[in-house]
């Protein structure tokens, strides 16, 4: 491509406008991260005086009893059955509702933007769980991320299903497969772009996810990645190289996600956009 | 089709698209969410310590628009979204022109705005108050080498919702870019090919093409971000906690103080207020943005 010389000053204004105000913060959690403690509290933006990384990783994993191993497993566990969960219920959800057209389909479409735009009863839902035994219980977490979350993915399913032709279904049934098989090994195979788009999209969210562990998930032995980055505010108030360590350890996944589903998240996430 | 083949089709249709697909989805959906959300409504209209609830009718309301510190959470839930969905709205349509155009670096531009959108809200919080410290953070450090002197960002009453305001906004704002820019490659061609022959300038282009016909876009923008902006929690509850005093707090860290404290009743009401809230001004926002245009 050829860039005239106007562009090319216009590019590099841009290069160094998001440089400031984009990649500064992030530099300044990695030289943080680098630091002792003396030099980090000063929160300057300086070279490290020595590398420290390493020591600070592991000053960060061990406190509190390896607290943050449990909170990775806890995290990634959470993520992982409830995205499964997410993708076979959605798209069963997503199937029949763009397939079949009955008098329901009204209500359901409510239901799904209903939950995309209520916040949850916050203190109903923990008395509910109470009552269920799944307050505080990872099984009731991953729950919760499931009823939560299942609108957003019930929506990208039926979108994409929509433009898969229904002959196909009928097609299969005339060579001779069972109803279900259908479903299972026709067109949920099919379906696996925007399968790929709901597991990116939907565990960088529940990953990331600090207020329903805050609220539905309390107690140390249930720590999520978010929440330990919490407890470790309070207990370093002055130990800044610490909490940017931490910082630095739980930016890693989303980081990973994003170099290599980078156009998968795009894509989920302005679905919709230019309907209309 | 003859008559015999019908009835047996749409059988086998039926059981092809069988109604149970609905119901495990149905019953997760329904008890931990639907459920809830109804019990909210009589639990707001009591005095409620989780084993027990007086109903105390709508006593909880009125102390929510009586108490000077919880009108401020709903006056500033308000602010809020107005604030940062009007400028995700400005500066997402900024960067997604700029971004669509021939403009070199593409590629790392783009990433490095969209990356924060999948970063801890808690982590950015946390960083974002470390850089805004009054004195020793980098921002008023930076600002100082100019001449500037730095306001308190996080410290000030004033200034302090509006400061958790502009980090969502650095957080968000790529999400906004990359659906403007999904909106704007959509739009054909043959109209720019049109205002050109017609000898647009480039302002015209943008006002009399581009922005009405990135409508869509921008509905869908306004919405995501307007009821994100709401609901916010986890930013506020990182960088402020509602403070300095209530001067930051949303109904939606007010529903989390209460919680805290034990006054049950009243933080559900507060749930409630939240959701008259976002009903109230979320849908006449998505009917105005979502009307059919004349000339469609």
């Amino acid at each position: 491509m050829k860039h005239s010389r106007a562009a090319i000053a216009g590019g590099i204004a841009a290069i160094a406008a998001t440089f400031v105000v984009f990649v500064i913060p992030f530099l300044f959690i990695i030289l943080m991260a680098f630091k002792d403690k003396q030099q980090s509290a000063l929160r300057d933006f300086s070279w490290p005086n020595g590398f420290h990384l390493f020591e600070n990783l592991y000053e960060v994993i061990k406190t509190r009893n390896w607290m943050m191993i449990t909170a990775f497993i806890n995290s990634s566990l959470i993520t992982v059955v409830s995205v499964t969960l997410l993708i076979v219920l959605a798209a069963m959800v997503g199937f029949v509702l763009a397939r079949r057209k009955t008098k329901w389909n009204g209500l359901i479409e409510f239901l799904i933007l209903a939950g995309l735009m209520i916040p949850p009863a916050v203190v109903p839902t923990i008395w509910l769980l109470q009552g269920l035994k799944l307050f505080g219980t990872l099984h009731g977490m991953i729950l919760i991320q499931v009823a939560y979350n299942l609108p957003f993915s019930i929506i990208l399913y039926r979108a994409f299903i929509a433009t898969i032709p229904r002959e196909l279904d009928e097609a299969a049934v005339i060579d001779g497969a069972r109803p279900l098989d259908v479903f299972f090994r026709i067109i949920l195979p099919l379906l696996w772009p925007v399968t790929v788009t709901n597991i990116v999209v939907q565990s960088v969210g529940i990953f990331n996810d600090f207020t329903n562990p805050l609220y539905y998930l309390p107690g140390n032995q249930n720590a999520t990645v978010q929440l330990t980055l919490y407890n470790f505010q309070s207990q370093f108030s002055t130990a800044y190289n610490l909490l940017f360590t931490n910082i630095l350890l739980i930016t890693i996944p989303p980081l990973i996600v994003f170099m290599f589903f980078n156009r998968q998240i795009v894509a989920g996430m302005t679905a919709g956009a230019v309907k209309g | 089709m003859t008559a015999a083949v019908a009835p047996a089709l749409k059988m086998q249709r039926r059981s092809l698209y069988p109604g149970w697909f609905y119901l495990p989805a149905a019953v997760i959906y329904s008890v931990l969410f639907l459920a809830p959300t109804f019990a909210s409504l009589y639990f707001s209209l009591t005095r409620w310590t989780l084993f027990d609830a007086t109903f105390i009718g709508l006593d909880n309301f009125a102390q929510f628009f009586r108490e000077p510190f919880l009108i401020q959470g709903l006056v500033n839930t308000v602010i809020y979204a107005v604030i940062t969905s009007g400028l995700k709205v400005v500066i997402g349509m900024m960067l997604a022109v700029m971004l669509t155009s021939q403009i070199m670096a593409r590629g790392y531009l783009r990433s490095v705005i969209f990356f924060p959108v999948l970063v801890s809200t808690i982590g950015v919080g946390m960083t974002f108050t470390v850089l805004m410290h009054p004195t020793q953070g980098m921002i008023n450090q930076a600002l100082a080498l100019f001449g500037i002197a730095g306001p308190g960002w996080l410290v000030d009453p004033k200034l302090a919702l509006f400061s958790v305001a502009l980090v969502d906004v650095w957080k968000g704002v790529g999400l906004a870019t990359v659906i403007y820019i999904a909106g704007l490659v959509a739009i054909p061609k043959d109209y720019y090919e049109a205002a050109r022959i017609d000898g647009a300038t480039k302002l015209q282009n943008f006002f009399y093409v581009t922005l009405p016909l990135s409508r869509p876009a921008t509905a869908t923008v306004i919405t995501l971000s307007f009821i994100g902006g709401l609901r916010t929690f986890d930013l506020i509850w990182a960088m402020t906690k509602g403070g300095p005093g209530f001067a930051s707090d949303t109904v939606a860290s007010v529903i989390y103080k209460q919680y805290q404290a034990g006054f049950y009743g009243l933080s559900t009401a507060g749930n409630v207020v939240l959701f008259i809230l976002i009903a109230v001004l979320v849908v006449p926002l998505t009917m105005f943005l979502n009307r059919k245009q004349g000339h469609e």
